[in-house]
């Protein structure tokens, strides 16, 4: 099993994304530059967080364009498993591979704290080692996450049960309090129809040891490893 | 040469948080008159095109495909000839 995590330049999280699979869970994971475009061999991709290209123009609209992302609309769409986090959930949005857009935080503030979240379909590769409407305890870090959609987008993505991760309270209520960026419907992460994709605000790779605060994130990537272990088959 | 001058600004009724926040700030000194602001972008492009509507369809293209966010954003311009 290997993984790879895509380096754009900007890109900040990457090494907590290799950390948290070569580290702690201790499977085989590349570096892959952003110019490169053959991604064969690898059982998962990762589009870290971070601040690609200075977020000019629009967050992850520049890196969108970077020559690894070809490769990674033909891999999605093939059926691999991408999992793009914080400023890889913009580029994910950006590249049409997940629908919505994430918007400046509506109080305009940078946040870097820790949120809990709802597990609102555990039926994907990446929630699979989780109970349903479990509470997990993940942080957050971005000033642009403010997920949007239009009313239509919105009830496609709870009709195809997308809507992955919403933000609530600890124990596990959805509240405008608990909301901490003006995501429409408390949104945090979302997957495409098929579930291979998913984008996510929180960060798991951030939260994989006890001694951080929460090692709720290997929920996350034991789900990946699950699912690939035992060839689950996507819905 | 054209002198493409292009607006990028979030579609309305969606909230903009950095409008409101300037909004209040100007309220704040004074200018009470005000009905609302709205933030965007503003990009300024000096571009070659053998004629008007050629520019138009280059422009068209650009802000689909890179400088706007048609989820969020609207796009505007207008064209001048650069002498």
């Amino acid at each position: 099993m290997k993984f790879g995590v895509v380096q754009f330049p900007g890109s900040t999280c990457d090494y907590d994304c290799f950390y948290a699979l070569n580290d702690v869970l201790k499977v085989e994971v590349e570096y892959i530059w952003h110019k490169q475009t053959n991604l064969e061999g690898y059982d998962g991709i990762f589009l870290p967080g971070g601040f690609t290209y200075g977020d000019y123009l629009r967050v992850g609209a520049i890196a969108r364009f970077s020559p690894v992302m070809s490769a990674v609309i033909d891999y999605a769409t093939a059926g691999g498993l991408v999992l793009g986090i914080c400023n890889g959930f913009q580029i994910l949005t950006e590249a049409g591979l997940l629908p919505g857009a994430l918007m400046r935080n509506n109080s305009l503030h940078f946040i870097c704290k820790y949120s809990y979240l709802k597990v609102e379909n555990n039926q994907t590769p990446y929630t699979n080692s989780c109970k349903s409407g479990q509470v997990l305890k993940i942080p957050i870090a971005h000033g642009d996450g403010n997920y949007y959609i239009d009313d239509h987008g919105l009830s496609e993505l709870i009709k195809n049960n997308q809507i992955v991760f919403r933000y609530c309270e600890k124990n596990g209520e959805i509240t405008s309090m608990a909301n901490p960026n003006g995501a429409v419907y408390n949104i945090a992460g979302v997957c495409n129809k098929e579930g291979n994709v998913l984008g996510m605000m929180p960060h798991p790779e951030r939260c994989m040891e006890d001694c951080l605060g929460s090692s709720d994130g290997k929920y996350i990537f034991n789900s990946i490893l699950n699912f690939l272990k035992k060839k689950l088959v996507l819905r | 040469m054209w002198l493409v001058k292009i607006y990028v600004t979030l579609k309305k009724g969606l909230l903009d948080a950095q409008g409101t926040a300037t909004q209040n700030a100007l309220e704040s000194l004074g200018f009470e008159e005000i009905e609302e602001v709205r933030m965007g972008k503003y990009i300024n492009i000096k571009m070659k095109g053998q004629n008007r509507q050629m520019v138009i369809q280059r422009v068209e293209e650009m802000g689909k495909k890179l400088l706007a966010n048609p989820v969020i954003e609207d796009f505007d311009y207008e064209i001048e000839v650069l002498k």
